[in-house]
């Protein structure tokens, strides 16, 4: 058989339901494609032997007609997932040995329907960052270069190491996480699909913490039809999270039907931004075209507070980030540094003071400045408000609306470096992804083109809460318009 | 407003229990006035009459039994521990 590390899970799940193919071989071939990329920095931690494990069982279960849509698929999973005796520290050195005593209900859902675990990925320090430099086990590369360059460009992030395995067929899909862009943006960068699902669809128990009232865990895979397949299996309410929803998960896959006849589309003006790249507007534009040529109705909305949305992120997640980052103290678990004849203060600003990256003590102190007393109203509650103001505008558009089209980021994957040195341009990164994070609404991110130098772009589908099916379809038509069959060169095996 | 100054950073990293080197506090400041000036722009939406976002999505928190349903686990409790002595977490002597 052909390289088995390039099949989708789509075909893989009917190959292996027709007993073409086993999980085990089919396993064998990622673990050996894992090793392949280590040049990638994808993965920080390799679980081969129970890969290997998990893939038996699955070929017994499929054997046993016992299959299910991710029964027997390799997969790599964010380092934020807690995996029961399996390194999980959010690619943070406080982490430092940090093998939980329990499973995340993402990944035990994962494993309940029979995938299989190549390992744990990297990622941007507790998901700060959106190019994954901010890791404490180093970047993760792009594996796609520009066209005729040897240069290496940043996979995005946080989810880099979950986009750079997916598209370095290191793995058929992974589990990521979104607080602000951290799916979506990666996606675009790296041509890969990527796809946040409503908050609360997806338990966040077992996750390490960000902003809890942002972070929502989903998938990124090769193509819609994979991102559909694995969303449903990691779904699903859980009584370990209060904020999840108690509501049935539909059958995802059946929404990719192809049909958009007469559906709106929503093309939001603020999205327009001053200085945005030629590039992005003409594949926004293309995108508005295919809408068109499927036979959806294409309208222009207002989502006035969308210049808000970036300002407002940077008060809210910071401080949910410095109240949920207060646990790490060297006391229960992690790295502990007690310098000489120090007290318990001083064990906990030391252990913090080596144990976090520059992005996170950034963000912990914005936090614990905008929550201080004299602050509280001016920063945090001023936000709170202008929040639901961002929540309000896409409540009247989906009155509209059935779906919103907009481009995924503002630029293509760029270069190391490039804007580690400055905060602000980082965050620019998200500024259309963060709003439907602040509204908590579902959206995607779909392959649609390639800028001037051959490296990817993409296209977001934003939807209603709880119509993660509308967004499936809408880029499942976006997917085959665009006919995106670029693949980049395997220059790392 | 903000102008946070040498002083304010070595409270703000004492609030946040980080130790910051004294030659890194001017840095810092000059980092955090650069993001906090930049969010002050929202000081031009009036909100006036709106409720700050308190549910992200329109979900109620769940009602559940007042009843144990986990425990006794000490040892997985204990288990990540960087010090742990007779079933309890252990740390540098404190003295006030």
């Amino acid at each position: 058989m052909s390289d088995l590390t390039k099949l989708k899970i789509a075909e893989a799940r009917d190959l292996l339901a027709k007993g073409d193919l086993s999980s085990r071989e089919l396993t064998e071939a990622h673990i050996a494609a894992v090793d392949a990329a280590d040049s990638l920095n994808a993965y920080i931690e390799k679980t081969p032997e129970i890969a290997l494990e998990q893939a038996d069982a699955a070929d017994a279960k499929i054997k046993a007609g016992d299959a299910k849509g991710m029964t027997g698929i390799p997969v790599g999973i964010k380092d934020l997932f807690a995996t029961k005796g399996v390194h999980t520290q959010a690619c943070s050195r406080i982490l430092d040995g940090f093998k939980p005593e329990y499973e995340s209900t993402v990944t035990q859902k994962l494993w309940d329907d029979g995938a299989v675990m190549l390992g744990k990925l990297n990622m941007d320090e507790f998901a700060m960052g959106s190019s994954n430099e901010t890791s404490f086990y180093g970047p993760v590369k792009n594996p796609w270069r520009a066209e005729g360059s040897n240069s290496d460009f940043v996979p995005g992030g946080s989810s880099g190491g979950s986009v750079a395995s997916v598209a370095g067929y290191a793995a058929m899909g992974a589990t990521a996480s979104d607080t602000g862009g951290s799916i979506r943006q990666p996606a675009a960068f790296t041509g890969t699909f990527g796809i946040k699902p409503t908050y609360g669809r997806c338990s966040r128990y077992g996750m390490v913490a960000f902003a809890s009232s942002l972070d929502q865990a989903g998938t990124i895979t090769r193509d819609v039809r994979d991102g559909a397949i694995m969303l449903e299996s990691i779904s699903g309410f859980d009584p370990k999270d209060s904020t999840s929803v108690d509501i049935p998960v539909p059958n995802f896959e059946a929404a990719l039907t192809g049909d958009i006849r007469g559906m709106k589309i929503g093309i939001p003006q603020e999205y327009h931004l001053a200085g945005m790249p030629g590039e992005i507007e003409a594949l926004w534009h293309k995108g508005i075209e295919w809408m068109k040529a499927a036979g959806a109705e294409v309208v222009d909305i207002n989502l006035p507070h969308t210049k808000y949305a970036l300002p407002t992120y940077y008060i809210v997640a910071p401080a949910e980030a410095s109240s949920n980052l207060a646990r790490y103290d060297g006391v229960r678990y992690g790295h502990r540094n007690v310098p000489d004849n120090g007290g318990l203060v001083d064990m906990y600003e030391a252990t913090r003071a080596d144990g976090f990256g520059d992005e996170v003590k950034r963000r912990i102190m914005i936090g614990t400045y905008v929550l201080s007393a004299g602050y509280y109203d001016a920063y945090y509650l001023k936000a709170q408000k202008v929040r639901q103001l961002i929540s309000d505008d896409f409540k009247r558009a989906f009155e509209k609306v059935d779906a919103i089209l907009t481009p995924t980021a503002p630029s293509a994957a760029f270069a190391f470096g490039e804007k580690s040195d400055d905060p602000l341009a980082m965050y620019l990164n998200d500024v259309f992804t963060v709003p439907a994070s602040l509204a908590g609404l579902p959206g995607s991110s779909v392959p649609a083109g390639l800028d001037a130098n051959g490296l990817p772009l993409g296209l977001q589908v934003l939807g209603k809460a709880w119509d993660e099916e509308t967004v499936l379809k809408v880029s499942g038509v976006i997917e085959q318009a665009a006919a995106f069959t670029s693949q980049p060169e395997l220059w790392w095996r | 407003m903000s102008n946070i100054d040498k002083a304010t950073v070595a409270k703000i990293a004492r609030l946040a229990r980080i130790k910051i080197e004294d030659e890194k506090l001017e840095p810092l400041a000059g980092e955090l006035n650069n993001i906090l000036g930049w969010v002050e722009q929202l000081g031009e939406v009036n909100t006036d009459d709106i409720q700050p976002m308190s549910s992200v999505v329109d979900a109620k928190l769940r009602w559940r039994q007042d009843e144990v349903n986990d425990g006794d686990k000490a040892d997985s409790v204990l288990k990540n521990a960087p010090d742990a002595e007779y079933g309890f977490f252990a740390v540098p002597k404190v003295i006030e």
